[in-house]
């Protein structure tokens, strides 16, 4: 798509119009109008990235699935008033039917509106991980790459030593330790997403801290802190987006490992992955299919989703730099 | 060259220093405690204490590192209470069986990731490029315990085709019974398969419009000569480096794989230690991972540095 649209090749009837009416003089808008004058103010980093996410279909057509995914599990239960607190046993395993769309789980709980209900914490978690790892990770990485030397290397071995222990052993152990709710498990989580964050930012900057606007803050007697933030953070705000899109998919994985591993968030509250291994654990009983792949689908659609807005990010991030 | 050595050795060493606190500091992150943690939350205030003063948990945080690191480099990883036996002999019955799975997994994924990786790139934007990179986004949203029940049900239940779980629980049981190595490899290799041909794709595709290839082309090499020697090595490069960097996922995805499949690993009994409240166990396995990744690392970087010599060592 073009930033600027190509000027017609004849005058356009408005303009006849406009000589008729005996004005003359062009107003801004009809020189909008001729591609005379610049059709909007220069457009920033995001409006361009999104022009060429936009052209990518696979994403638009993911971002509309997570769009519908969010009102699904927050706007849902509005509409479809189910009981997620109190079990029902004379529900127990019933079929879907007209009362209960998807059926229930073994505790009588009604599982679209589980899906709802478990949708919110997976999500939840999935997106407060992502903003949380994503800040901090940022943050870190943006001032060890500006400071440099001696401190940077410091700061850059105690994220490699992060990177080495395996997340997921560390995971366990912190999640055995704590009483596991949604806080918790957002706290674990992002506890080991922020270091891979923070080490891409941290090279953004390196290449960045020697760009003459930035150096220009120095010169004018900016602080530090102001050229990190106002001019450091957001030249790398490509970076920090895709990474954002790729730890939302990444959490919402790792919760659902954890409900799986029993070491989730804990009934009556629920998330996608303690409902799949749940409903596993009836694979081999009969047909429980309504247990088994909802949730399962769900979890596999939305990080596809995830993974392919963040794939459409990076391509619209990297354009830029070859194209534009 | 020797100087670049010495200085990446220097950092794994400073490395392996946090990573030893860090992780000595976990055990005390139990509510009340390590001994708290082993005798039960119904154990006397004296009794506790008693345990501290043996175990020595009531000295200062550095006089136990200290102490803990000093028994480390004498071999001694810990004592696992519940289980009455030593960490390392847990990890010597447990490790070969890891490694056997982390091994056949890794090399299954590596043989169909990377020659399908370089298809995808030759090929971009066809419907085989398509189909296969829906395949790879599956694998990487897949949870990991799904799709091995998935299989346990359709190769297991639905078709008595394979064993559910080995049946031994030794190295040589399992090594005596191919049948039941399948599935689980298979569960492990879907999992890697997605990174190594996503990596593979992009990695030919970028060295596709190198320079090199294109004096390669103008020398008169064939297509296929260029591909499989000049890009196909200098791809092959990159994957070395990113087998060094990905061992925590290598661990993450067996743990998975071990609980689904019973498999008698380091994952599986660090599960069943997690479990347990086992501290000695969680403290030792967790260590000796973190330590095979830091080493991994070292040898990639080093690998890579002797690999490409466009990698300078200043």
């Amino acid at each position: 798509m073009a930033m600027i649209t190509p000027p017609p090749e004849g005058p356009p009837a408005g303009v006849a119009q406009a000589d008729a009416d005996g004005a003359g003089v062009l107003t801004a808008s009809e020189a909008t109008k001729l591609g005379l004058a610049p059709a909007q103010k220069p457009r920033g980093l995001l409006a361009r990235g999104w022009d060429v996410f936009a052209e990518n279909k696979l994403a638009l057509v993911s971002l509309g699935v997570v769009i519908f995914i969010v009102l699904f599990c927050f706007v849902g239960p509005l509409i479809y008033h189910t009981n997620q607190i109190n079990t029902n046993l004379s529900d127990y395993l019933c079929t879907p039917s007209a009362s209960h769309l998807l059926g229930c789980d073994e505790l009588g709980y009604d599982e679209l509106g589980r899906l709802m209900v478990g949708g919110q914490v997976s999500l939840e978690v999935g997106l407060a991980a992502a903003l949380v790892s994503v800040f901090v990770g940022t943050l870190y990485g943006a001032i060890s790459g500006f400071i440099g030397g001696t401190v940077d290397a410091f700061l850059m071995r105690i994220v490699d030593a992060g990177l080495s222990i395996p997340y997921i052993m560390v995971i366990i152990i912190l999640s055995v330790v704590f009483h596991p709710n949604v806080f918790v498990m957002i706290f674990v989580i992002a506890s080991f997403y922020w270091l891979g964050v923070a080490r891409l930012v941290r090279g953004e900057t390196l290449t960045l801290r020697t760009r003459e606007y930035v150096q220009a803050v120095k010169v004018i007697g900016g602080k530090r802190i102001r050229a990190v933030v106002r001019h450091v953070v957001p030249n790398a705000i490509g970076t920090i987006i895709v990474q954002a899109t790729f730890a939302v998919a990444d959490s919402i994985l790792t919760l659902a490992g954890l409900g799986f591993l029993a070491l989730g968030v804990q009934p009556p509250s629920t998330d996608w992955g303690s409902m799949l291994s749940g409903g596993l654990t009836f694979l081999q009983g009969g047909n429980y299919w309504w247990l088994i792949y909802p949730p399962g689908i769900a979890i596999i659609v939305t990080c596809i989703a995830f993974n392919f807005i963040g794939d459409a990010l990076r391509d619209a991030f990297e354009t830029r730099l070859q194209r534009r | 060259m020797i100087g670049f050595l010495i200085r990446r050795i220097l950092q794994a060493l400073l490395v392996t220093f946090f990573v030893t606190v860090f992780t000595l500091s976990l055990v005390h992150l139990f509510p009340g405690g390590p001994v708290r943690a082993m005798l039960g939350p119904r154990a006397t205030p004296a009794a506790v204490a008693y345990f501290n003063k043996q175990y020595g948990f009531n000295a200062p945080f550095y006089v136990q590192y200290a102490k803990w690191i000093w028994q480390l480099l004498h071999g001694n990883l810990g004592y696992s209470i519940k289980l009455n036996q030593t960490v390392a002999s847990e990890l010597s019955t447990h490790l070969p069986n890891t490694l056997v799975l982390v091994t056949l997994g890794t090399i299954v994924s590596l043989l169909f990731g990377i020659p399908l990786g370089v298809y995808q790139a030759v090929r971009r934007y066809t419907a085989g490029d398509y189909v296969l990179t829906g395949i790879s986004f599956l694998g990487y949203a897949t949870p990991t315990f799904f799709f091995a029940l998935l299989l346990i049900d359709w190769f297991c239940v639905d078709v008595h085709f394979f064993p559910v779980e080995p049946s031994g629980n030794t190295f040589g049981a399992l090594l005596s019974e191919p049948r039941a190595l399948v599935l689980p490899v298979i569960a492990y290799a879907f999992l890697l398969y997605a990174l190594w041909s996503r990596y593979m794709r992009s990695s030919v595709m970028d060295n596709l419009v190198q320079d090199y290839v294109r004096t390669a082309r103008a020398k008169g090499a064939s297509e296929r000569r260029v591909l499989w020697v000049h890009i196909f090595r200098n791809s092959l490069i990159s994957i070395v480096t990113l087998l060094g960097l990905e061992l925590p996922l290598l661990v993450a995805g067996a743990i998975f794989i071990e609980v689904v499949f019973n498999w008698p690993g380091m994952g599986y009994a660090f599960y069943q230690a997690a479990e347990n409240v086992d501290y000695a166990t969680l403290l030792g396995f967790t260590l000796v991972a973190t330590v095979a990744t830091i080493l991994g690392n070292l040898l990639a970087d080093v690998g890579y540095a002797v690999l490409d010599p466009r990698v300078r060592y200043s």
